[in-house]
């Protein structure tokens, strides 16, 4: 008996430790296969390039294109979906009559549920053609790209924000009121500073899925590899550097995809990081 | 709170009042209900535009067991797909039970191990789909010489729900309120037999939502897939064949431009597929709360 309960003590403790272990290959298979070709390409060359040209002789790997190409769309993302879906969060949490709650929850959770390549197709048939006729270009841009990210973090947005609106003390709420305060200003002035943190985090975690997300922003942004010249043009992120090129890249070219893997395995381990020090720093309080 | 809520009811005529001293705060009020509007307005627009748009192209020629160039048949991508279901859950499920009750019912709070198993999954939540996939092309693919197959995109794919199963175990163990602990205790039983006999059955609901959540993820994963599994469109006979996924088809249709309509079906089934994903695990956790 008492054997079996140790025995089972280890076999609990070493399934914990293999998301440990992913973690460990993830880093050790990228960063092994990745960061030599970095430095064949020069550090800088490679990050700071401004031309990506594999079949060149010599060939140009610079990925700065696609370093701007991802910061570009996932800001515009997050000017349209954060006011959205902050918004969203406040009626939830405090406009939402009882009976239109549950439907409210379970569309956010649905645009949560939604696949990628069902967004990419609904971008493709309905956002690309309105881009095209209301601001011009050939509606394979940046701001397509853009407004597709922007709906497709809001339910990240929306319910990190919900929580972190819900968990503010009603007492902060209802103190505002008392004093004279309206709704509206109680809950901008005084409930929304104090879950902060909370907000910002989902925020930080809307970055990480707009950053990361490669299906549906392949569809409509275009993927040209050139340095990004307005909103209304195509452009290429450093998800979609890899997805359209590993079907055929071989040697240098392939761990120049590899190393752009990196740079945004990197980029979301920042992220990260940003994440749990806002979150840790929001319950210490 | 709802006595507070009788005191203050106003009419309609002092609220129209009281906004008209306070244009600010009506034309906040304005901008959240607006907001919210546009919130379920898209969802509803996207589901209801690509249901209407569908459904007529699904046809029996569309559902026929063999995949050719003319029929571009969903079939074979659906039963790849329920294949890859099937192996990243066999892998993922007892893993991610196991460190779920180590960490809640074996560790110490805050001990050293706890805290980096615990940044460990959170890493692994946010790793976005497309490292899994290059990593899984790297490890599983190329390093093990699994080669594009069914086994090498179900294990990244196990890989990358572990963290969604530990977390919604780790949940529901939590839940279990700490009598049932006590008194298994108290009549003799060990943690082990406490674990097995008394807190998981407790929990299985909760486990049983992660589960259907994760297989959710599955079935809407592309990019993680494009590289380990592949992108052959006909059925994978064992687990080391290559074989297409129900998204990758998607995107596939979907990009080459030549098969709107069939993308457009397939679009239908995915779509369908989330929204029941959707009902049952809420379902589910609706009930573990009244049950609570």
């Amino acid at each position: 008996m008492k054997i079996r309960e140790n025995v089972m003590k280890y076999v609990f403790f070493l399934a914990a430790l293999v998301s440990v272990a992913a973690v460990l290959l993830i880093c050790i298979f990228l960063f092994a296969n990745g960061v030599p070709a970095m430095a064949k390409i020069g550090v800088f060359d490679f990050l700071l390039g401004k031309e990506w040209k594999p079949s060149d002789i010599p060939p140009l790997f610079g990925i700065l294109p696609m370093i701007l190409g991802s910061v570009y769309v996932t800001a515009g993302a997050l000017i349209l979906g954060v006011p959205i879906g902050l918004l969203t969060a406040v009626y939830m949490s405090r406009y939402c009559p009882k009976k239109i709650y549950g439907f409210l929850r379970m569309a956010v959770d649905l645009l949560a549920g939604i696949p990628s390549v069902v967004y990419g197709f609904f971008g493709i048939i309905i956002l690309v053609p309105f881009v095209r006729n209301t601001f011009g270009g050939n509606g394979i841009s940046i701001l397509t790209a853009c407004i597709l990210l922007g709906i497709m973090i809001l339910p990240t947005i929306i319910s990190v924000s919900e929580s972190a609106i819900n968990a503010v003390s009603s007492n902060y709420y209802e103190g505002a009121l008392a004093l004279g305060a309206t709704k509206e200003s109680s809950i901008f002035k005084v409930v929304l500073p104090a879950a902060k943190s909370g907000i910002l985090a989902g925020v930080v975690l809307g970055i990480g899925r707009a950053i990361g997300e490669t299906m549906a922003v392949l569809m409509v942004v275009g993927n040209q590899a050139r340095m990004p010249k307005g909103i209304l043009q195509g452009v290429r992120t450093l998800t979609t550097n890899i997805v359209a090129e590993m079907g055929y890249a071989a040697d240098l070219h392939r761990e120049a995809l590899i190393a752009t893997g990196v740079v945004l395995f990197v980029f979301v381990l920042i992220i990260n990081v940003i994440f749990s020090i806002i979150k840790n720093g929001g319950k210490n309080r | 709170m709802s006595s507070l809520n009788t005191i203050n009811k106003i009419t309609f005529k002092q609220k129209m009042e009281m906004y008209k001293k306070r244009k600010g705060s009506l034309a906040v009020r304005m901008l959240v209900k607006l907001s919210a509007l546009i919130t379920f307005a898209v969802l509803i627009y996207i589901v209801l535009f690509i249901l209407i748009n569908g459904v007529g192209h699904l046809n029996a020629e569309f559902f026929s067991f063999n995949y050719t160039t003319e029929n571009v048949s969903v079939i074979p991508a659906v039963i790849n797909t329920l294949v890859i279901i099937v192996i990243s859950l066999v892998i993922s499920i007892p893993i991610g039970i196991l460190s779920a009750v180590f960490l809640v019912e074996y560790a110490k709070r805050g001990s050293k191990i706890v805290n980096l198993i615990r940044i460990t999954a959170e890493t692994l939540s946010g790793i976005p789909s497309i490292v899994y996939g290059l990593f899984g092309m790297l490890f599983f693919v190329n390093t093990l010489k699994m080669g594009y197959s069914m086994i090498s995109g179900g294990l990244t794919l196990a890989i990358m729900i572990l963290p969604l199963i530990m977390r919604t175990t780790e949940e529901a163990l939590i839940s279990v309120p700490d009598t049932y602990r006590e008194a298994s205790f108290g009549l003799g039983a060990g943690t082990l037999r406490t674990v097995f006999r008394v807190i998981l059955p407790a929990s299985l609901p909760g486990i049983l939502a992660g589960v259907i959540l994760s297989i959710g993820r599955i079935i809407g994963e592309s990019a993680a897939l494009m590289y380990t599994s592949g992108t052959v469109a006909q059925i994978a006979t064992n687990v080391m064949d290559s074989g297409r996924t129900l998204a990758i088809h998607m995107y596939l249709l979907a990009s080459e431009g030549l098969y709107t309509d069939q993308a457009y079906a397939t679009a239908v089934v995915l779509l369908v597929v989330a929204i029941l994903i959707n009902m049952s695990s809420q379902t589910i956790s609706k009930r573990i709360i009244r049950k609570g």
